[in-house]
């Protein structure tokens, strides 16, 4: 089974079912960017940071609000670690301003801004205890001693090292040493943490795990998190809202729902999740839009929140899980046939890979609901795909 | 069988090279000077077997060890090499430190290039720089005439044949000893330790004291163990930079052996040296050991 997808859509269903329900699950009605009343915790106005003639970053607007868990995501290069550097003040930008809390964080050097930092290498200081790793920030702030002792006891507590204090970070697990790190870095209560890529070190079992942990850890001390990572399913899986950013440019801030389901455009759409992409031509029929993508194929239909105009081209963009297959014609929207020429079997589902006459390849996914050994189809079967007409994305360009 | 040959090769030259020629050494030290050739005695007469063997030993001694703490020449010199190979031992760690941190911050396309430049001075021969070193800091010296010219001083300096020139030549000949394992040992320091402990509030200075210097700590034993030791037993620095004051055993071996001819007293001074050495070289090697084991 594919463990990523099934938490991203556990956390779509549950998020679905609160909804319905109307509970009073702050996660469900956590959305302070949709409060014209809130005030930012962060604000990046036109903020450009060039390294000689090359630009990292290009004229970023994002605002962050208190207590958001907010994933910075994209592929190496993109600029996402220029920003979050940014905001710990490793570096200044070229143009532009980032606000923390209403005032300028410009003229404030990194060891006075209330921001605390989690490296990718963690950066644990190799020649200090775990305590004293922790105790670290506390004792630069001046603290009284017996209350850095509790404070460090009740990090220890939190990522759950308490028996490991004495310990050096070499003689701890890469698992242990990431809490450390994490610990250290909430010691002095931050207003904000910057995590970059926190669990990119991990193999894949334990990373997903430190997920859950790590929402966990976010809520109860109500720190405003923001994380750098290039892997989508971890963005999605820990953020309230992500940002997917392409060579230095924001390419859409949303939550992670409204990434997957309402892309903005083919390069997010394309980023985030599996997705066939076709071109074509759109034209209004009523509520709905017709796309007359190929010769001799049907055209593909669909709701769409974006207008496009009438025979401009466009992008349609439909991912597998929403589309359906079967042996017999079904009397629906957006049927096409062709052949199974590739199967991809992950156990709770199967990808199929169905070649239509004029040699597009569509993606269809089924879950694997019964025990059986025998696919429901082969190679070379003859199929059907469909999928509803709410199910495709219209993208302009 | 063949693992085994390969650890015999380190102790047979070790056996050969050091440990033969310490017992030659050793041997001269427990015998009496005299005027022969070799200028010392008894000689081992094997012809005479084994009562020659008995008569052999029953005339060596340590009478030379014993002299060497009548005269307080012997251990003032011992105290005054300690002292000259601490006090030098510092300022080449405040010369080098500051060289091998520029070095480790410097742009990586150029580290190999100042790495080079470290080394540099050892292809031209050690007893030509410090004969260079005479004609600098001489009373018609090079640095005089400068500081003369500019209006610095209006009386030449005298620093050659004083302890400062032989401070000078010492840190001036070990620099590359002490820069090099310092170099090392911050090349490998991971930067973003330093952010992360401005991050946490330090700032530049204490975050200097609180991470990179601990963890620079290895090389900068290493490095003082390396000047320290050879500096010590040093003879052609303080013989050509020192003056009549500078007072260092190495010197004193020297003049034991050639000027004396006293080969027995000689040696009896080696002996001591080396045992006065096997400290430090002892704890260089723990420290070498507990780096290897913190790397592993």
């Amino acid at each position: 089974m594919h463990p990523a997808r099934f938490t991203f859509s556990t956390r779509l269903t549950f998020l679905k079912g609160t909804d319905l329900a109307e509970t009073k699950d702050h996660q469900a009605v956590f959305a302070p960017w949709e409060d014209p009343n809130e005030a930012p915790l962060i604000r990046f106005r036109g903020v450009t940071k060039k390294f000689g003639t090359f630009t990292a970053i290009h004229d970023v607007s994002l605002d962050i609000y208190r207590k958001e868990f907010f994933a910075l995501l994209g592929p190496s290069g993109c600029g996402k670690t220029t920003l979050m550097r940014l905001l710990a003040g490793f570096e200044t930008p070229t143009e532009g301003q980032i606000e923390l809390d209403g005032h300028d964080i410009a003229p404030v050097p990194p060891n006075q801004r209330a921001v605390n930092m989690m490296f990718q290498s963690y950066a644990l200081f190799p020649h200090l205890s775990v305590w004293e790793n922790i105790a670290f920030g506390l004792k630069r702030e001046g603290m009284a001693k017996d209350k850095i002792g509790d404070r460090v006891t009740e990090m220890l507590r939190l990522t759950r090292l308490e028996q490991f204090g004495r310990r050096k970070p070499h003689q701890i697990s890469g698992g242990q040493r990431q809490r450390v790190a994490l610990a250290r870095s909430l010691a002095k209560a931050p207003k904000l943490l910057l995590l970059d890529e926190p669990l990119g070190a991990l193999d894949k079992k334990l990373r997903e795990e430190t997920q859950f942990e790590l929402m966990d850890i976010q809520e109860k001390t109500g720190t405003t998190f923001v994380i750098v990572t290039h892997d989508q399913e971890e963005a999605m899986t820990v953020a309230s809202r992500v940002a997917v950013m392409d060579a230095g440019v924001l390419k859409q801030v949303a939550t992670p729902s409204q990434i997957y389901e309402n892309p903005n455009s083919v390069y997010v759409a394309g980023f985030i999740g599996d997705v066939t992409i076709l071109q074509g031509r759109a034209r209004k029929d009523g509520e709905r839009y017709l796309v007359d993508w190929a010769e001799g194929q049907p055209p593909l239909v669909t709701h769409s929140g974006v207008e496009i105009g009438p025979g401009e081209t466009c992008h349609y963009a439909i991912r597998p899980e929403k589309v359906e297959i079967h042996k017999d014609r079904p009397d629906d929207d957006n049927v096409l046939h062709g052949k199974v020429i590739d199967i991809g079997y992950l156990g709770n589902i199967s990808t199929y890979h169905v070649e239509l006459a004029n040699g597009q390849i569509i993606r269809a996914q089924s879950f694997n609901t019964e025990r059986s050994t025998r696919q429901a189809f082969t190679w070379e079967d003859e199929v059907w795909v469909n999928w509803t007409d709410r199910c495709g994305i219209l993208l302009a360009g | 069988m063949r693992k085994s040959l390969v650890y015999l090769i380190p102790f047979l030259w070790l056996l050969a090279l050091f440990f033969v020629p310490f017992l030659i050494v050793f041997k001269i030290s427990l015998s009496d000077i005299a005027l022969a050739r070799p200028p010392y005695m008894p000689q081992l007469d094997l012809s005479e077997g084994l009562a020659g063997i008995r008569a052999f030993l029953s005339e060596l001694d340590f009478e030379n060890f014993v002299f060497l703490t009548t005269d307080s020449l012997y251990w003032k010199a011992y105290l005054s090499s300690l002292r000259i190979a601490l006090i030098a031992t510092f300022l080449t760690l405040l010369v080098g430190y500051p060289i091998a941190y520029g070095m480790a911050r410097a742009p990586h396309h150029w580290r190999p290039t100042l790495l080079m430049l470290v080394i540099l001075p050892f292809w031209t021969s050690f007893l030509i720089r410090v004969y260079a070193w005479m004609g600098i800091l001489g009373q018609e010296g090079y640095l005089n005439q400068v500081l003369l010219w500019t209006g610095l001083i209006s009386e030449p300096l005298s620093i050659l044949n004083t302890n400062t020139a032989v401070y000078i030549g010492v840190v001036y000949t070990y620099l590359p000893f002490m820069i090099l394992p310092i170099y090392a040992a911050l090349e490998r320091l991971d930067i973003s330790l330093i952010e992360a402990a401005e991050d946490l509030g330090c700032s530049r200075t204490s975050a200097f004291w609180l991470v990179t210097f601990p963890l620079s700590r290895p090389g900068v034993t290493a490095g003082c163990f390396l000047v320290f030791i050879p500096t010590i037993g040093e003879f052609v620095i303080p013989s050509l930079l020192g003056g009549s004051k500078t007072l260092m055993i190495g010197k004193v071996l020297w003049e034991e052996f050639f000027s004396n001819r006293d080969w027995p007293v000689a040696s009896a001074v080696a002996v001591v040296l080396l045992l006065i050495l096997i400290v430090p070289i002892i704890f260089f090697q723990k420290n070498q050991q507990r780096q290897a084991e913190a790397d592993a």
